[in-house]
């Protein structure tokens, strides 16, 4: 197969079963968890489940102070990773013609020079994040070989973007291609590992939240 | 009860997994954050102690049998089941290492509630066989004799008799129709009788009417601590007969964390119903008479002191606000600690790790955390609203040599109160 067979298959066909896989396979998760239902909580309470649930998804993207005084390093490196990955994902040009292609919705793109900088930044706090969790002896006991094939499936894209973007290594049509793959690779893995978390923090940030708002207390 | 096995022991805890445990587990990426939060992480060192790490057994029977990729990953036999040694080695890092003081919860970036799923798990636990004696002697007394420290009524009784006798003040017993009716813990029946007294003189100065009940005067609840809710529902059932068997209107938890947890939140949830009265701790009363004007204060201490947050208290009731106000109505020179209110550092002994004596020596590496708060305040007196919190600082504070008196709030208010004198009540 040419190269321009593979990044062709890899652009159509492969693309769009892997991204029907992704949203198949979260909303299976998501129905794993919704169908399990919960009792209602009896105990007369003090304020609003609602707005405990909302106010949690929303507070708990910042850290408690005295967590963050004993790891600012892990902290402030998931808000790098975190940002930096969404900003390469959802503003870099060509990316945004292909949402536009799927979606019909288009938005203004950032700069491809400030993208690749970002693609920089968001490999290396991948990189620092693995580097932690070999190193931190409360991460090395908890991970599981699924952490780092999580971490991997989103290392790959990052890369192969960023090889192609600066057309390193290889020829551009086949980092094109391997980086199209890489995001295959990404959907059809995430509903099965830990990266259901880019959609179940929802749920679980509301459950926490709901009942502290319900009993009036902090969450 | 049938008899305890690892299949029953599977089955409680396949029975604790509802949407929040499943969510939780779909969030879960092994960020560590919930061991910078645990005091039995931070003061030994040891990884098993992660928070998240505790309910592992739990995650692991939630992705076999509740998700279509771990019921896969168990046809190739890619997933372990939970076994009889898994059960052997997780019994202290359930018990042991955890007082269920929910620090772990609030700090969990995707929300998270680790504590809530350690409750839950320590149904499993104690199913299988697999609790602490410790906990299974005090749950036993609990039911059978009424009391986790086995105290019977007629030790009630006497401390009522030597209340009448030292200071002519009244605890009625079983008075229907009174306004409130005062739950005791066993600690405070026998270690901390000033509760009592504390209590009468506010009552009688609020213009309350107040009772205990001969038939439920014991706050605390042990089947919640070792997780076993057949008898937690027994021991919270005898309260609300008693309460609406009285006709009081508020049943009041004393100071004691765990206790209030249980009555207030866990116990309708335990008997299915909601309660014909209200449940308040005795500090959220103690808020409200003196917002109703009905309580002074006379004279302040000039120690310095500080205020220990009962875990229950703050993080899983909500009462942060009313034990500062009430403080500082009778203390000239209170102090925060570093981490205080929702944030403060548990005492090391909740969540029924006081009553486990295998714990000990794990309980107070734990308290290195207080002493540590302690010893950067320097404060003369520390102050608390917890009989378990109470006792557990006060063997901490001998263990670490340190002179600090641990005091109750209640009993603090109750001497600086503005008492009428007897001939102008009439």
């Amino acid at each position: 197969m040419s190269a321009e067979a593979l990044l062709t298959w890899a652009r159509g066909p492969a693309f769009d079963w892997a991204l029907g896989i992704f949203v198949l396979g979260m909303l299976l998760r998501l129905f794993e968890v919704l169908s399990l239902g919960r009792s209602p909580d009896l105990a007369e309470g003090r304020g609003s489940g609602v707005q405990g649930g909302i106010r949690t998804i929303l507070t708990r993207s910042l850290p408690r102070a005295s967590v963050f005084a004993r790891e600012p390093v892990r902290i402030i490196n998931g808000y790098v990773f975190h940002i930096g990955f969404l900003l390469v994902l959802l503003f870099y040009g060509p990316h945004i013609e292909l949402f536009q292609s799927k979606l019909g919705l288009g938005w203004p793109a950032l700069p491809s020079g400030v993208i690749d900088g970002l693609g920089v930044i968001t490999l290396l706090s991948l990189l620092l994040a693995l580097v932690l969790r070999l190193t931190s002896p409360v991460l090395r006991y908890i991970s599981t070989v699924s952490d780092y094939v999580a971490w991997a499936v989103t290392a790959l894209p990052i890369l192969t973007g960023y090889l192609a973007y600066n057309h390193l290594l290889l020829p551009y049509t086949n980092l094109l291609a391997l980086h199209l793959l890489s995001i295959e690779l990404l959907l059809l893995v995430a509903p099965f590992t830990k990266l259901t978390h880019m959609f179940s923090f929802v749920l679980s940030r509301w459950y926490q939240g709901y009942q502290a708002g319900h009993r009036g207390i902090e969450s | 009860m049938s008899a305890p096995s690892v299949e029953k022991g599977i089955q409680f805890i396949r029975e604790q997994i509802d949407a929040p445990v499943a969510s939780f587990f779909s969030s879960c990426v092994h960020c560590g954050m919930c061991a910078e939060a645990c005091l039995f992480y931070g003061q030994t060192g040891d990884p098993r102690y992660t928070p998240i790490n505790k309910v592992e057994p739990m995650r692991r029977i939630w992705e076999r049998e509740f998700t279509l990729w771990g019921r896969i990953k168990g046809l190739f036999g890619l997933s372990r089941k939970v076994t009889e040694k898994d059960f052997a080695e997780w019994e202290t890092l359930v018990y042991d290492a955890c007082s269920l003081c929910g620090r772990c919860s609030l700090v969990c970036p995707v929300g998270n509630d680790i504590s809530g799923m350690i409750r839950k798990i320590r149904e499993g636990f104690s199913a299988a066989g697999y609790a602490p004696e410790g906990l299974i002697g005090a749950t036993t007394r609990a039911i059978e004799i009424g009391s986790p420290m086995g105290v019977k009524l007629p030790a009630v009784q006497a401390q009522i008799g030597h209340l009448k006798q030292d200071t002519g003040l009244e605890a009625p017993l079983d008075q229907a129709g009174a306004e409130y009716m005062v739950l005791l813990s066993s600690m405070e029946i026998m270690n901390f009788p000033e509760y009592m007294e504390a209590v009468a003189r506010i009552m009688k100065q609020a213009g309350k009417t107040w009772t205990i009940s001969s038939k439920a005067f014991e706050a605390t609840n042990s089947g919640i601590q070792i997780g076993a809710s057949d008898l937690a529902r027994e021991l919270v059932q005898r309260v609300v007969d008693a309460a609406e068997e009285l006709g009081v209107k508020t049943v009041i938890s004393p100071e004691c964390g765990h206790a209030y947890t249980a009555i207030r939140w866990e116990g309708p949830n335990l008997i299915g119903r909601a309660y014909k009265f209200k449940v308040q701790h005795i500090l959220e009363v103690l808020d409200e008479f003196r917002g109703q004007g009905l309580l002074k204060f006379e004279g302040k201490e000039t120690a310095k002191m500080t205020f220990h947050d009962p875990c229950q208290l703050v993080r899983k009731g909500g009462v942060i606000k009313q034990p500062r106000t009430l403080l500082n109505l009778v203390a000239d020179n209170f102090v925060e600690m570093t981490d205080h209110a929702s944030m403060n550092w548990c005492c090391s002994g909740g969540g029924g790790v006081s009553a486990n004596e295998r714990a000990d020596e794990l309980k107070f590496k734990a308290f290195r955390q207080k002493k540590s708060q302690l010893d950067e305040l320097q404060v003369d007196t520390l102050v608390t609203a917890c009989a378990n919190c109470r006792i557990t600082l006060e063997e901490g504070l001998e263990e670490y040599e340190m002179d600090i008196p641990v005091v109750g709030l209640t009993e603090m208010l109750a001497e600086h109160l503005v008492e009428d004198k007897q001939e102008e009540q009439a």
